[in-house]
């Protein structure tokens, strides 16, 4: 009896929690959104073992099964034991299709995020620390990107440029760093004044070292919450490129070059716009909701006043987003 | 006020200006030949040369450049490579099209928005309000082009051949003067509800908020104490506040998806801007991609200046900084 009683007072009733630990543990809690990042899980693991099992059903990607994969009127062959989504209007197989798919969506999903992050992060930081004439360039900066016809000039871009992946990376990047360079801008403008910055100042510490040891662990919550709803709206600005003909260059599976196809077979083959769709929606739907998971974890402020300040952020993404309608 | 608005349109202008340059030089530097694309495949060095020169591509880059700007101001947007259409007509049969689809779309969008929102936050954390969360979120996942081709499947092919019923029309354009205002609305039905529905998912979440946070403020309890219907303080005191983010947010949505609804035209076929860009850009039909370029630019910087001068008149704090 004493003794539990000691255990509970040396152990973790009293032991103080940092803010991520309080973070992770209401993630925890938060059932919806760990269903997310079961399935995001999944996801991920049947993107990376799409190789091995294309090996088990021994059909590649780009592979055309024209005698049992077509009717005899060339036509798309409905789910079988053989292909178990269906097969494409040139024999292929649909689910070996719609997995490597998963690895072009998920690799330009989190590469282009990374880059908008980097970018958004160093440009957002450098405006809001520095302030004065650099703040108002890199502001002017932000709001040129900010109010370009975005779709328009990713189509321009790789019309010259040419379609390809790191092309496609590239352009999503160039239109969605500056609305986290805005956000990280505003957070690190409110962090310089604080006094651990100019404690660190007084100790002799240089200007990148503020910055990144100093203001980066301080500002880095919104910065996670920004870049995880930025990873959907990634995915679908690629499979919207793909769609229209200009990112992924056939015969890489990609989501969207597979709707586009399916355009002209769906009327016969309903699994053609199945296969593909359904593993968009359901990606881009499980990152939206453990965005929001994270979102209420890292800021529960948010949780207290309904959806107000998280809606401001996301307008200003979902401006952002707009072309892919 | 008025130095507001005009700082606002002289910053636009410099916008329209660098998306112009850019883009002009990005197309007429970096296309690879379109002169050899147009001559054909038979053709000679020599004819390849001929396209180009008549073309103007064969001039230096500046003096293509100053040519555009100077037609630009005359209101000439130069000549189609393909149809030799004028540019500038070429467009403006395109705009009914496109401005049919997004009107159209916009009351849909705007009536599910408010009506759904303003439930919502009236009646936060109900089955209905987590009902519409749902909505917002499948809406908010969903890309156009799959809610597009969902409802074609189901209500016009299915509709179609299974029950015989076609209510809804295969993909395609009927203008007002041509098919009368009936097949006009029938023609468009599936882009509009589809253009509608991943739209209406911002405009809940918006008016929702928004109007949670209005209705917490001390007015609306004055205006409840002093025994008003509910239904009067929440239209009327509340929904007036309440309604400025979602009208800015319209202005900038209307102003973006004017230029061209790239996606929902193509699934649909309607051949409005954003179809034509799309085309233009495969074909490398480079005086309609400037063309059209320009037009979408112009319609987003009046939009977001509208936008920013209406924000200003509601709060005079924005014209300050």
């Amino acid at each position: 009896m004493a003794m539990t009683e000691t255990r509970a007072i040396e152990g973790r009733s009293i032991e103080g929690r940092g803010p991520w630990r309080l973070a992770w543990e209401r993630l925890r809690r938060d059932r919806v959104a760990l269903g997310a990042a079961v399935v995001i899980v999944v996801i991920v693991v049947l993107a990376l073992a799409a190789p091995l099992i294309a090996d088990w059903f021994g059909h590649g990607p780009a592979q055309q099964f024209r005698k049992e994969g077509t009717t005899e009127f060339g036509l798309p062959v409905g789910p079988s034991g053989e292909f178990w989504f269906g097969t494409d209007n040139l024999g292929r197989d649909l689910l070996v299709r719609t997995l490597y798919g998963a690895r072009v969506s998920l690799l330009v999903g989190v590469a282009a995020t990374l880059c908008a992050t980097v970018i958004g992060v160093v440009v957002g930081m450098t405006a809001g620390y520095f302030g004065g004439k650099v703040d108002s360039v890199l502001s002017r900066a932000m709001d040129v990107v900010l109010s370009m016809p975005y779709l328009l000039l990713a189509l321009v871009l790789v019309a010259v440029f040419g379609p390809s992946l790191p092309l496609t990376i590239f352009v999503i990047a160039f239109f969605t760093w500056a609305s986290i360079a805005r956000v990280v801008r505003g957070q690190t403008l409110s962090a310089r004044e604080r006094e651990y910055v100019e404690a660190a100042r007084s100790l002799g510490a240089s200007d990148r070292r503020i910055m990144f040891v100093d203001i980066l662990p301080n500002i880095v919550a919104p910065v996670i919450v920004l870049a995880t709803v930025l990873i959907p709206l990634a995915i679908v600005f690629e499979s919207v490129l793909s769609f229209l003909g200009l990112g992924i260059v056939p015969p890489t599976p990609s989501w969207g070059s597979m709707l586009s196809e399916a355009i002209a077979f769906y009327r016969v083959a309903w699994w053609y716009l199945i296969a593909p769709g359904g593993a968009l929606l359901l990606t881009t739907l499980a990152f939206n909701l453990l965005g929001d998971g994270v979102r209420d974890a890292l800021d529960p402020r948010a949780e207290r006043l309904f959806a107000t300040r998280r809606n401001r952020r996301r307008r200003s993404l979902r401006r952002r987003s707009g072309g892919g309608r | 006020m008025l130095r507001f608005v005009l700082r606002r349109a002289a910053y636009g202008l410099l916008v329209l200006w660098l998306v112009t340059t850019t883009v002009f030089l990005l197309v007429f530097a970096g296309s690879s030949n379109p002169a050899a694309t147009l001559a054909g495949r038979q053709a000679t060095a020599a004819q390849v040369e001929l396209v180009r020169e008549r073309l103007g591509l064969a001039d230096p880059l500046y003096e293509q450049y100053f040519r555009f700007l100077g037609g630009l101001l005359h209101g000439d947007l130069g000549f189609s490579f393909y149809s030799n259409q004028p540019v500038a007509e070429y467009i403006l049969t395109l705009l009914p099209r496109t401005a049919s689809l997004v009107l159209g779309a916009a009351v849909l969008w705007l009536a599910v928005g408010l009506v759904v929102g303003v439930f919502s936050a009236t009646h936060p954390r109900g089955l209905l309000d987590r009902a519409a969360t749902g909505f917002v979120l499948v809406g908010l996942s969903m890309p156009t082009f799959l809610v597009g081709l969902l409802l074609l499947y189901f209500l016009f092919f299915r509709l179609n051949t299974e029950f015989g019923i076609d209510l809804f029309p295969p993909p395609g354009y009927a203008s007002i003067e041509e098919a009368g205002v009936g097949e006009w609305a029938r023609h468009l039905i599936l882009p509009w509800i589809t253009l509608a529905f991943v739209q209406q998912a911002i405009y809940v979440r918006l008016t929702r908020s928004s109007m949670l946070e209005v209705l917490g403020e001390d007015y609306i309890r004055t205006a409840r104490a002093k025994g008003l219907a509910e239904g009067r303080v929440v239209y009327r005191h509340g929904l007036r506040a309440g309604m400025t983010p979602v009208l800015s947010q319209f202005g900038v949505d209307i102003g973006q998806l004017m230029g061209g609804v790239l996606v929902t035209e193509t699934v649909f076929g309607l051949q409005g801007m954003g179809q034509a860009a799309v085309s233009a850009v495969t074909t490398g039909d480079l005086p309609v991609i400037m063309g059209v370029v320009i037009v979408i630019s112009l319609f987003i910087v009046v939009a977001n200046l509208v936008v920013d001068v209406l924000y200003g008149v509601v709060d005079p704090r924005v014209r300050v900084s």
